[in-house]
């Protein structure tokens, strides 16, 4: 009966984290512009590998003892995922990828470059002469 | 049940990897190839754990260890390049 159980939960581990995975990678392929892509992998498949490596170490652990290994990469992944995400979002906003009309939100890096000075200055040199 | 669950769990990650590669080949900007390939690296760290628990060996994890941390390396190297110019200044 706990056997039964045991295996059920990894079995709803190992599916849960391919479902999760590949749907972070459809928003990947599917989405419109590079800001709603981040969204897909940098949260959706962390969380579907964190799945895997999870019901991977109730397996190992079922024979002989707990087994923390995999817990390792699982923290490693949730801790590193962010940063990428957030280095990602950075290099982007410095490229000046066009938003779609749809994303919401208006960084200022994004803001098209007006003249400072506003003032007119009268056109020299290449008016005709009165 | 685990094997059918091993299964299922293995398709899915290769149509994962599959569509992280559609994304990386046409990929308007480079950011976007960038993230293609981390969250292709974040799917063959699930794919290498899966052949694991396939063959019953415990040793894969290191592998998917290894991956883990270059590929995070490469991602913040190749941001910072697009970043500055320059990966150290």
């Amino acid at each position: 009966m706990l056997d039964t159980m045991i295996e059920g939960a990894i079995a709803f581990m190992l599916i849960a984290g391919g479902a999760f995975a590949f749907i972070g990678s459809l928003g990947l392929t599917h989405l419109k512009d590079f800001y709603m892509r981040l969204h897909g992998p940098s949260k959706t498949t962390t969380l579907g590998v964190g799945c895997t490596l999870i019901g991977a170490l109730i397996f190992f652990s079922r024979e002989d003892g707990p087994v923390i290994q995999e817990l390792l990469i699982t923290i490693f992944a949730f801790i590193t995922a962010p940063v990428s995400a957030h280095m990602l979002a950075k290099s982007a906003l410095h490229h000046k990828l066009k938003p779609d009309p749809r994303t919401r939100g208006n960084p200022v890096e994004l803001e098209s470059e007006k003249p400072r000075h506003t003032i007119e200055e009268s056109p020299q040199g290449d008016s005709p002469l009165p | 049940m685990i094997d059918t669950a091993l299964w299922i769990a293995l398709a899915l990650f290769c149509a994962a990897i599959v569509l992280n590669f559609y994304r990386a080949v046409v990929g308007p900007s480079l950011p976007d190839r960038i993230l293609a390939v981390d969250t292709m690296y974040m799917n063959s760290i699930a794919l290498i754990v899966l052949f694991g628990i396939w063959v019953n060996n415990k040793d894969y994890f290191e592998a998917a260890l290894l991956i883990a941390m270059l590929g995070f390396v490469s991602t913040i190297a190749v941001c910072k390049y697009l970043l500055r110019g320059d990966i150290i200044e």
